[in-house]
């Protein structure tokens, strides 16, 4: 079927175009010269330069706190409007609050910002670790929310009713049956949420305060400032993380397709 | 596989015993959804240890009606008792029924014996009790050295076992069986169809199901309820359901089945000792053995089953026999028999069956061939509904 | 059908379920919106917070209503800095949606049609930019595109460019757009990609056998049959793009207009918090239709 024929270059093409800059990033973070286009050896200069300088290891240690907070809130919270998303056809303003689930997932960071930042003012909160927290928290809920909504969608309902009818009450069944068996979109949201939450500098500058300055806004007013090896260095190390913690993840989710493979077979072969 | 028949099946029929108490009572139930209605003032009773199925297509409210009695709908009237008790508004997790559900909703991050136990765990029993229960249901069901394994790691007909076995091991006063086998290979249904039943006569349980599957119904069952468009059309025992269907809905339902509408010409009168009415069927007189109240000019339909539809190269000697000519139209090969499709003169095809006593070298009669069908007036039904 | 009165049983928990997410969302992403919209209508003030009138007590509820007035939208429609920012957002954020789609079609076709067994690594390579700051990713793009940078270099070498030329890119429209495309790609390749990927491979063997040729077959059937996919990942790109600050504010050059950057200026700049709101009211007034059309979308789908 000629019409249907895979394409490799077109791929190629994508993924060169996806992947060059960030490989020519972590290139350059270890390189000796302070000039970004001159190569002048192999050098760890900017990763030590990076260990000490206070400033940049206080955002990140913020900026993991905030991140570790607001992505297990919002892990909770999304996984709760998941379930009422999914489960619950009808309540009031159903279809107010699914709104508010999707709204954030577009809406401009800008907005997003600085309403709540002036939410936060109305209400003379002092701006600062929670703030910001607050914020993460409300916007990554909503990815959370999508990613366990599509696992629960194809969730297979009647476990949970075979459950009750063997006597166990709905609470303790969500704890004993579908939680364990969603567990790995829940994870995968918690994931997500907690690598926006990284990521994110236009809602951590709006709702940010003194004290609480996260790394994306210590990169940003470091870039305003110019391109520096030392900022290559802490975007290798970001970048290391997540693509280590993202393959794992992915190498994890596919043993279990082996093993599930492997148990068919034993099935087959087992078959009475 | 080798198994002990057990004890021969006695005569069971309470439902003929006007001092028979019903252990479950569908008392004027109905269950809507919106706008549709699925199940509509029906109102049926079950007996103890009685093995009942409701049987109908897809969409005929008999799944609703199971899950109305595991506590999983709430009718939006009647009311359900059981053994004399209403059990509206009791949880599915406190009623003392168990339902092997059709995708066998096995925990697929538990092992067979952790299956097993689940429902004995929410009862807080001791472990001893657990774990000598959980031997008794593995030996019961022939998987005890499957008990380690994951649901995954089982085929169909095991996984089907497991769902069994985790049903029955709270011993449940009923049963519930949401389309037990259909998920199984016809061979392995069969086989499974006879364990079902060895099952409920050892433990003797009340065991319900809801199947699409006449012959499985017909096997397994002491009753049938043939339901349609959320009301039961029929409730009887296989026999009857299939000899005595008491309308064209369940006549077409079971089994293979000629069917021809028709005027009553004389009412039932005793001819000797039976009761014979006689019917027109498009100028095809037929004279059937029936107790029938329908009056002359009445539109109702005859009905026989094609195994009693004798074929013959012939015409009968008795004129007075019922019989209509025809040309074979069709002829179908099953093995066991060959259906032949004959066609009457004004193009109504009947059907009939013949058994293949002997190897088939030469059709005594072939396609294209004048042949009289005749049946016994005993052979066919008037159908008034 | 089975799930209403399945759940009827667990009255407290199933209330808990949508209370807490529900109240949560209220709070923080609803009231804000109406905050914004007051303090749109409010005065600028040297004070903190920086405008008028605020309320305190419900007592002045009527003085406080009546201080209200449309004033910063009055100076928007008056400054056509303002209504050019809008347009020219909308104007970029819709080139860049076709630039996306031209670019993002193909790779997501030949995903779909790539061997099965490559398929969920493919996804993954897709995915995974995605997972790595956003900021990290524009940051990269400045290193590449500045006049004496890598771009400049690679050029140079080939001998594409004179020693003395340099790519002048960087702070143009044209760096915007590349590092909108390169941001934004993982976000139209995947709906487009599980649009095309539930596609049955049969159904253009069947146009191609009832003499369909294959790039009509493509138009005839594949594109209509991808347009749920085209809508959505069109929606997931053009709604942010339109407010994007990241990028026209680290790639692009001093006559670069996008309403976000207008807006993080009034803001941090200027310290017009009444202003900045109005933008941002009139901001969601322009995005409120696709919005719509995106919500009704994933209603639809969930």
């Amino acid at each position: 079927m000629k019409s249907a024929r895979f394409d490799p270059i077109v791929l190629t093409l994508g993924f060169a175009f996806l992947y060059i800059p960030i490989i020519i990033l972590v290139i350059y973070s270890f390189n000796a010269s302070r000039l970004v286009t001159v190569w002048g050896g192999f050098s760890l200069q900017w990763y030590a330069a990076m260990w000490s300088n206070e400033g940049l290891m206080d955002a990140a240690w913020v900026t993991a706190r905030v991140g570790v907070l607001s992505a297990s809130i919002g892990t909770v919270f999304g996984t709760m409007a998941a379930l009422a998303l999914v489960r619950y056809s009808r309540f009031p303003g159903r279809t107010i609050f699914s709104g508010m689930i999707y709204a954030p997932l577009v809406m401009p960071e800008v907005i997003t910002g600085l309403s709540l930042l002036l939410l936060f003012v109305a209400v003379n909160v002092d701006r600062g670790f929670w703030t910001v927290t607050i914020a993460h928290t409300t916007f990554t809920m909503c990815y959370v929310a999508i990613v366990v909504q599509s696992r629960l969608l194809t969730f297979d309902r009647s476990l949970e009713e075979a459950a009750l009818d063997l006597g166990c009450p709905p609470v303790k069944t969500f704890f004993k049956i579908t939680l364990p068996l969603i567990l790995p979109a829940v994870l995968a949201g918690w994931m997500l949420a907690f690598t926006l939450s990284l990521d994110d500098l236009v809602i951590a500058s709006f709702t940010t305060g003194p004290g609480a300055t996260t790394l994306p806004i210590k990169i940003y007013s470091q870039v305003r400032l110019g391109v520096t090896p030392e900022i290559n260095a802490i975007c290798t190390i970001l970048i290391g993380l997540v693509t280590v913690s993202v393959v794992v993840a992915s190498i994890a989710s596919k043993r279990a397709e082996l093993r599930r493979i492997r148990d068919e077979h034993v099935a087959l072969r087992g078959t009475v | 596989m080798a198994k002990s028949l057990g004890p021969v099946k006695r005569k069971f029929e309470p439902w003929n015993d006007p001092n028979a108490q019903p252990f479950i009572r569908f008392e004027n139930i109905t269950k809507k959804y919106g706008d549709f209605t699925a199940v509509s003032n029906l109102s049926l009773d079950i007996y103890e240890r009685e093995f009942f199925s409701l049987l109908g297509p897809s969409g005929c409210g008999k799944t609703t009606l199971m899950r109305m009695l595991a506590g999983f709908e709430d009718p939006t009237k009647g009311r359900i008792l059981l053994q004399g008790n209403d059990i509206s508004g009791v949880p599915p997790y406190r009623r003392p029924t168990n339902m092997m559900f059709q995708s066998y909703a096995l925990f697929p991050h538990m092992t067979v014996e952790k299956n097993i136990a689940f429902g004995l765990e929410q009862d807080r029993l001791s472990k001893g009790e657990i774990e000598a229960r959980v031997q008794e249901m593995l030996k019961l069901v022939k998987l005890e050295e499957f008990a380690k394994r994951k649901p995954g790691q089982l085929s169909g007909g095991q996984r089907q076992r497991v769902a069994l076995a985790r049903s029955l091991a709270k011993r449940p006063k009923v049963l519930l069986l949401d389309e037990p086998l259909g998920a199984l290979d016809r061979k392995l249904r069969e086989e499974t169809q006879f364990e079902l039943m060895d099952i409920q006569h050892t433990l003797g349980l009340t065991f319900l199901i809801v199947t699409h599957d006449q012959e499985e119904a017909m096997t397994v069952s002491d009753r049938i309820a043939v339901m349609d468009k959320g009301v039961i059309v029929q409730v009887d025992t296989p026999a009857e359901i299939y000899e005595a269907p008491n309308s064209r809905y369940v006549a077409d339902f079971i089994g293979d089945i000629n069917i021809m509408e028709g005027t009553v010409v004389s009412p039932a009168v005793d001819q000797g000792s039976q009761a014979v009415v006689t019917l027109d069927c498009n100028g095809l007189a037929v004279a059937v053995e029936q107790e029938c109240a329908a009056i002359p000019g009445d539109r109702v339909a005859f009905a026989i089953r094609p195994e009693k539809v004798r074929i013959s190269p012939d015409q009968p000697a008795d004129a007075s026999a019922n019989a209509a000519q025809g040309e074979v139209w069709d002829i179908g090969y099953l093995g066991d028999f060959s259906i032949f499709l004959v066609s009457l003169s004004d193009g109504r095809i009947v059907r009939a069956a013949q058994a293949n006593v002997s190897r088939l070298v030469d059709r005594p009669i072939t396609f294209g061939d004048m042949v009289w069908l005749t049946w016994p007036k005993d052979a066919g039904l008037v159908l008034t509904r | 059908m089975a799930e209403i009165s399945t759940t009827s049983n667990s009255g407290p928990a199933r209330w808990l379920v949508v209370a807490v997410p529900y109240i949560w969302l209220l709070l923080f992403f609803a009231a804000p919106f109406l905050i914004i919209l007051k303090i749109s209508l409010s005065d600028t003030a040297i004070a903190m917070p920086p405008y008028t009138p605020v309320l305190d007590g419900l007592g002045s509820v009527g003085d406080f209503v009546s201080q209200l007035d449309l004033e910063n939208y009055l100076f928007l429609a008056e400054d056509p800095l303002y209504i050019q920012s809008y347009l020219s957002s909308l104007q970029m954020a819709f080139i860049s949606t076709l630039l996306l789609l031209l670019i993002g079609y193909p790779m997501a076709l030949a995903m779909a049609r790539a061997p099965s067994r490559w398929r969920p690594t493919l996804v993954m390579l897709v995915i995974l930019p995605f997972w790595t700051s956003f900021l990290i990713r524009v940051y990269a793009w400045i290193g590449i595109l500045k006049p004496e940078g890598l771009l400049t270099v690679f050029l140079q070498t080939i001998g594409l460019m004179g020693p003395d030329e340099q790519v002048q890119i960087y702070r143009t429209d044209i760096a915007v757009f590349i590092g909108i495309v390169y941001s934004y790609l993982p976000f139209m390749v995947l709906p487009l990609y599980s649009a095309l990927e539930k596609m049955d491979a049969t159904l253009l063997e069947a146009a191609n056998d009832l003499g369909c040729p294959p790039m009509k077959a493509f138009w005839k059937i594949t594109f209509p049959l991808s347009t749920p996919g085209v809508i959505a990942g069109s929606l997931i790109c053009f709604i942010p793009i339109t407010g994007e600050f990241v990028i026209p504010d680290l790639l692009g050059g001093p006559d670069t207009l996008m309403i976000g950057k207008t807006l993080w200026t009034e803001f941090f700049g200027n310290r017009d918090w009444p202003l900045a709101s109005a933008v941002a009211v009139l901001l969601l007034l322009v995005l409120v239709v696709p919005i719509m059309i995106f919500q009704n979308q994933q209603q639809k789908a969930g």
